[in-house]
């Protein structure tokens, strides 16, 4: 049997390698991708739990981490296009109308 | 099957107005004057401020197997929103139309920003609350960006997106540890969990503890997570920046009183230390770089950082002592703040902001209501008496004082000290300076005359009277028992 | 011996083994002939026009974010529609509070016109 500390490990990998990403990609959309790969990190984490815990409560909550996921990320790219129109640009370093 | 559907009432008639203002714009000709959606969005919000006060009057319950609890404290709260979200409004229905933003979409998202705040407010349960934080976010992702023909605002909006995506994560993987480790969301259980077994915690709950703690900073913008608050308040429609600095920041603290505070209190050792380093560094560095700013606009911001280091004062206190002033200092800050970006809203002249300093020189002799209103809020800001900012800071510094947080105290009344300097320079520019922007817009916008008045009778009168709404914060607090 | 993982493992070394062996039998017999159609993205397909790397329509985009969201409300109604009988009225009610929200940002999206191709 996969023990439970294995899917833990497994989510905090991801968690950090959407962490990561976040902080040094310079392309918006992957910093984007990034940001869903950390709340999918976690959707594993509840996952888990509930299977280990023996509750469904957090299958549900999964269920809503998805639809806020979803949200999320189509305000996200609605906002990139938005910044794309003045800039040209997805670098993030390239935003210096305000001082970062 | 047993359901309360009271204590949902204020949170879904302010959804109600908010959907019913998304339709009536789409039926309302390009051309043709929006205002009547102004006038229902403030109706819906009275009406919503009633319901909080019969609710008030009433016993307080819970929902969805106490999932949703509205107590007082979530009603004190629930009032500072409604506030917040009317007081934007007001004054923001001249600055919408000059700025060319879309009138309906607008007024939508604050609504719909106001019942994720009180959701949130209300929430017993660690996903409720995830689901009231969420609402709110993302409606006010959307209202930095609503000023589409200005580059700024998009890149504002940009920039609050990645930072409030990235705190969510952080948040949302310490609600998951903190599920596993105490087997449930609901905090009333996960309290029970931690008194039950004073010391056996496995190591994720004690980290999805500070993770949570790191999400919140994150969201109040305490200083290792402040350095995205001056460009996103600086980028955004100055009424925009108004209600993110007063509603989004109480709203955030409501939950963090209500989850770190209280349900979580049992982890208090663990963070209390770095907390109080949080709390100094937070209210010194933003004392410190507000002095540097040109703009005004963004010295308010890095002002708000500093308020959010006063405000951890009694977060750092703890339970018991804390309650009170928080609550307190957060009602005084909300009149204060929004009476000034009220002000500073209507400093508008077509579609560009006048928010430098030098914009306001002159501003005493050429409008001496708006200015005499804004050197109060400046004063009370800066903690003068008898304005509603000293009785809050007398409060707050006391807790820290009577808990034997001395150091805290001190600290806190030389950062107070040090604000002088900048809140004093807008006097300084609108008395005894010359020139400057006229203030145009000022003379054709009735409403926020309204605003600002509404704003100043506030802060005068939290200032001279406090009793009443003291003893308010107390109960308030003393409901989450 | 006994580690669950071992037969996923052999399964591993097995295929591994065979898709090398295939591949180096191939290259060594098979006949050989090279033509500018062998580098074409689809061999035997339609010669392909143009670039691939063009600029294509913001109007997809905005298509592809409203089929994202929408299609996320399939995520409540499935456990609803299987827990049904069970919910009862009060489920019914419930799903139709969600779906009269939904309706409101679809009627927004007809009116602002997101719906329409030209």
């Amino acid at each position: 049997m996969i023990a439970l500390h294995n899917y833990l490990i497994l989510s905090a990998v991801i968690f950090s390698i959407g962490v990561i990403g976040v902080l040094i990609r310079r392309n918006l959309i992957v910093v984007l991708m990034s940001i869903e790969l950390m709340l999918n990190a976690v959707n594993l984490t509840f996952i888990a739990f509930s299977r280990y815990l023996g509750s469904t409560d957090g299958q549900v909550i999964v269920f809503f981490v998805m639809a806020v996921a979803a949200a999320e990320a189509v305000i996200g790219l609605a906002i990139i296009i938005s910044v794309y129109r003045h800039r040209q640009s997805l670098d993030p370093q390239e935003m210096q109308l305000l001082k970062w | 099957m047993d359901v309360n559907l009271v204590p949902l009432l204020p949170a879904v008639q302010v959804l109600v107005t908010a959907l019913v203002v998304t339709l009536r714009d789409l039926f309302i000709k390009d051309g043709e004057s929006r205002g009547v959606l102004a006038f229902y969005s403030l109706v819906g919000l009275g009406l919503a401020a009633a319901e909080v006060f019969f609710l008030l009057g009433g016993r307080q319950e819970g929902a969805f197997n106490d999932s949703y609890m509205l107590d007082r404290f979530a009603l004190f709260f629930a009032l500072i929103f409604i506030l917040a979200a009317a007081l934007t409004i007001l004054s923001a229905i001249d600055y919408v139309r000059q700025t060319g933003m879309r009138e309906g979409e607008f007024y939508a998202l604050i609504l719909f920003a106001t019942v994720g705040m009180i959701v949130m407010a209300a929430a017993n349960d660690l996903m409720v609350f995830f689901l009231g934080l969420e609402t709110m976010s993302i409606a006010v992702y959307v209202l930095t960006g609503m000023w589409r023909s200005n580059g700024r605002s998009s890149e504002a909006a940009m920039k609050y997106f990645l930072m409030g995506a990235f705190a969510t994560g952080f948040l949302l993987y310490g609600i998951a540890l903190i599920y596993g480790a105490t087997g449930s969301t609901n905090l009333a259980q996960i309290s029970a969990y931690l008194l039950d077994q004073p010391s056996e915690w496995p190591v994720y709950l004690i980290g999805g503890g500070f993770l949570l703690l790191i999400g919140f900073a994150f969201k109040v913008g305490a200083v290792p997570f402040h350095f995205w608050v001056p460009d996103v308040y600086e980028g955004a429609p100055t009424p925009v920046t108004g209600f993110m600095s007063v509603a989004v920041k109480a709203a955030a603290f409501a939950a963090w009183a209500r989850i770190l505070l209280y349900k979580l209190s049992p982890l208090d050792n663990d963070w209390v230390f770095p907390l109080w380093i949080i709390a100094i560094a937070t209210m010194t560095l933003g004392n410190l770089l507000a002095i540097t700013q040109h703009s005004i606009k963004r010295m308010l911001a890095y002002s708000s950082i500093a308020h959010a280091g006063y405000l951890l004062i009694p977060i750092v206190v703890g339970v018991e002592w804390g309650g009170l002033p928080l609550l307190f200092y957060l009602l005084a800050y909300s009149f204060m703040t929004l009476g000034a970006f009220a002000v500073l809203t209507s400093m508008t002249e077509g579609d560009e902001s006048k928010d430098g300093y030098s914009d306001f020189a002159g501003l005493g002799f050429k409008r001496p209501f708006l200015a005499l209103a804004m050197a109060l809020f400046m004063l009370s800001l800066a903690g003068f008496p008898p304005l509603a900012g000293f009785t809050g800071k007398f409060y707050v510094f006391r807790s820290a004082v009577l808990s034997g947080h001395l150091n805290l105290a001190i600290i806190g009344v030389l950062n107070s000290l040090l604000s002088v300097i900048f809140y004093l320079r807008v006097i300084v520019a609108m008395y005894m300076e010359e020139g400057g922007a006229a203030g145009k817009s000022f003379r054709q916008a009735p409403f926020v005359y309204i605003a600002v008045a509404i704003a100043l009778l506030g802060t005068i009168y939290l200032g001279i009277l406090p009793a009443d709404a003291l003893d308010w914060s107390r109960r308030a607090f003393g409901s989450l028992e | 011996m006994n580690h669950p993982f071992l037969p996923l493992l052999v399964m591993f070394a097995v295929a591994s083994v065979i898709v090398v062996a295939l591949l180096t039998v191939a290259s060594l017999f098979g006949p050989k002939s090279t033509n500018a159609a062998k580098n074409d993205p689809f061999e035997s397909g339609n010669p392909p026009t143009g670039d691939a790397r063009i600029r294509f329509s913001v109007r997809f985009y905005l298509v592809a974010m409203l089929f994202l969201i929408f299609d996320l409300e399939v995520v409540f109604l499935y456990p609803w529609a299987i827990y049904f009988r069970h919910l009862g009225v009060f489920g019914l009610i419930q799903m139709g509070i969600f779906l009269v929200i939904l309706t409101v940002g679809y009627v927004y999206v007809w009116k602002k016109g997101a719906l329409e191709w030209d």
